[in-house]
């Protein structure tokens, strides 16, 4: 039985771990970057190591910007847990509200209207909780992502006809949109929705961005390339950070599919920025818990194709 | 410090800075800032302009740089603060009080992330005397966080909130920043811009278009969303 206790402090714990460390991975992403700039846009990026280093050596934020930290949760069908559904949600609420004083984050959820604020990142839908489920687990994977960026995001119906083109051409126009002056403060990690309801593609890009490392490939094999050219075309555009001249714009691209409608071919574009903040942490049933950086969200129970499942 | 080009400048400046102090910058020099400096943002802005209430500090006496940013902060049951770091907010959005507020508080140095149009630094800037600072990055909170040696006090917190207060700062060494605009209203934005602008109609050659447009989409992507 996984107790409240545990999750709630677990949560409270990854908090802390995404706000201050850099994932290795996308820092590896931009030091790899670093070897091909010169002028300002190496100045920036060298910048942005130091703040990392900074950040964690005296054990503060890397970014004053912390987003809207956001939970994602995954619970093995056979997870036992203390509380309930319910009792997780509320654990994840208290673990927001202490971790943003403690921190410290800003307190940047406010309400829409009223801009009345909590000062503690909780309020009506927020922080955002998702939930997915695993076959044959009894341990609960519990992410937090910190996104920031008021830019860098954006969706667009496309049609079957209008093929990989229309894709690349929604890629570059919302990468040069967002880019220039560096408002989505790239390099970033791109995540792509193609496909499913609107409201999925909005998702499902951001998912790809946020949940998924630099240098992880999408399964199937075609879009896998696909990645890879899209991250080079973003590359080429000859802009870097901040839209400086420069080469250093994809750390990855990643990109996310669900079925959609016969007649229709919804795509988003999301920017995971300078600040890829994350952290996961997974709460065995005899109460150990083990932290990483890989969220390992998609599964391949999640990009199930059929009625049913079969490992 | 990360390495620097060659012929690369970095220059320091103690706040408030003087004319002369800042007369001669260039677009593209590093600069770090030892002082007073304080936040300001839109909440300062309405609540000043718009709604008439006086600055609470004795501006431009105790500093004349404004940082458009909040910082990621709590204050204690003691009354003790506890800052983590600050980051710029793009500051673009801010353009329509920038005149009245260059008036009301004689700022010299406005310091945010991405600049501002080359038309408001000619029409708000240059006849205010005064230039922009960009942070690096942009996400080098912790690094800012570094440079502040002290919160000095924090105004209007309960009515605007931690995020809109304003928040005065002693620092130190607090930087990098890099100038965009100089006293002339050139801007570092805009040269690299027109750079990476050169090459845009090569990436879209052979793309076609697709079927359904947007209203106001514009194949002109010379242009900026600000
Ligand atoms: S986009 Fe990311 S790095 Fe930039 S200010 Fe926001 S959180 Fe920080």
């Amino acid at each position: 039985m996984i107790s409240q206790q545990v999750i709630q402090d677990t949560a409270y714990d990854i908090m802390g771990r995404a706000a201050i460390d850099i994932p290795p991975d996308y820092r590896s992403g931009v030091e790899f970057m670093i070897e091909k700039e010169d002028g300002l846009s190496k100045f920036v990026l060298q910048t942005m190591m130091e703040n990392w280093d900074a950040a964690t050596e005296d054990r503060r934020p890397m970014c004053a910007d912390s987003g809207l930290p956001r939970y994602y949760v995954k619970v093995g069908n056979e997870a036992q847990y203390e509380g309930g559904p319910i009792g997780i949600e509320h654990a994840l609420r208290e673990a927001t509200a202490r971790a943003t004083h403690d921190i410290p984050l800003r307190p940047n959820r406010v309400h829409p209207l009223w801009r009345t604020d909590h000062n503690n990142n909780v309020g009506i839908n927020a922080p955002e909780i998702d939930w997915s489920f695993e076959p044959d687990a009894d341990w609960i994977d519990i992410t937090t992502v910190h996104k920031g960026g008021l830019f860098g995001t954006d969706y667009r119906m496309l049609f079957p006809g209008d093929g990989i083109d229309g894709i690349k051409r929604f890629f570059l126009d919302t990468l040069l949109s967002y880019g220039k002056r560096g408002l989505a403060c790239q390099p970033a990690i791109v995540g792509i929705g193609l496909g499913g309801s609107k409201d999925t593609t909005m998702v499902l890009g951001k998912q790809a961005a946020c949940l998924r490392v630099v240098g992880d490939r999408n399964p199937d094999p075609k879009i896998s390339e696909l990645e890879l050219e899209l991250k080079e075309l973003g590359n080429s555009i000859g802009m870097g950070a901040m839209g400086f001249s420069g080469k250093s714009m994809v750390s990855d691209c990643h990109i996310e599919v669900g079925y959609t409608h016969t007649g229709g071919m919804p795509m988003s574009v999301h920017m995971f920025c300078l600040s890829s903040r994350r952290a996961t942490a997974r709460l065995f049933a005899d109460g150990r818990v083990e932290y990483r950086t890989d969220p390992q969200w998609f599964t391949p129970y999640m990009r199930r194709e059929t009625t049913s499942w079969q490992n | 410090m990360a390495e620097l080009s060659e012929g690369q400048k970095v220059v320091r400046l103690q706040v408030p800075v003087s004319h002369d102090d800042i007369k001669d910058l260039e677009i593209g020099t590093v600069v770090y800032l030892d002082g007073v400096i304080y936040t300001g943002r839109e909440g300062v802005y309405k609540r000043v302009i718009e709604d008439g209430h006086e600055i609470p500090l004795d501006l431009p006496a105790v500093s004349n740089a404004n940082f458009h940013c909040s910082p990621a902060a709590a204050i204690e049951p003691d009354g003790s603060y506890n800052v983590g770091g600050v980051t710029a907010t793009a500051s673009f959005r801010f353009a329509k009080w920038m005149q009245r507020w260059f008036e009301l508080s004689g700022a010299k140095i406005i310091i945010g992330k991405g600049g501002m149009s080359s038309s408001d630094y000619r029409e708000l800037f240059v006849p205010a005397g005064a230039i922009y600072l960009t942070t690096v990055g942009y996400g080098t909170g912790a690094l800012l966080g570094r440079g502040i040696r002290k919160v000095r006090q924090v105004e209007w917190f309960e009515e605007l909130g931690n995020a809109q207060a304003m928040w005065v700062f002693e620092v130190e060494n607090f930087g990098p920043f890099i100038v965009d605009s100089d006293l002339d209203g050139n801007s570092l934005f805009e040269q690299q811009a027109e750079q990476v602008n050169k090459n845009i109609e090569s990436l879209y050659q052979g793309l076609k278009k697709p079927a359904l447009s947007r209203y106001g989409e514009t194949d002109d992507r010379n242009d900026e969303l600000i």
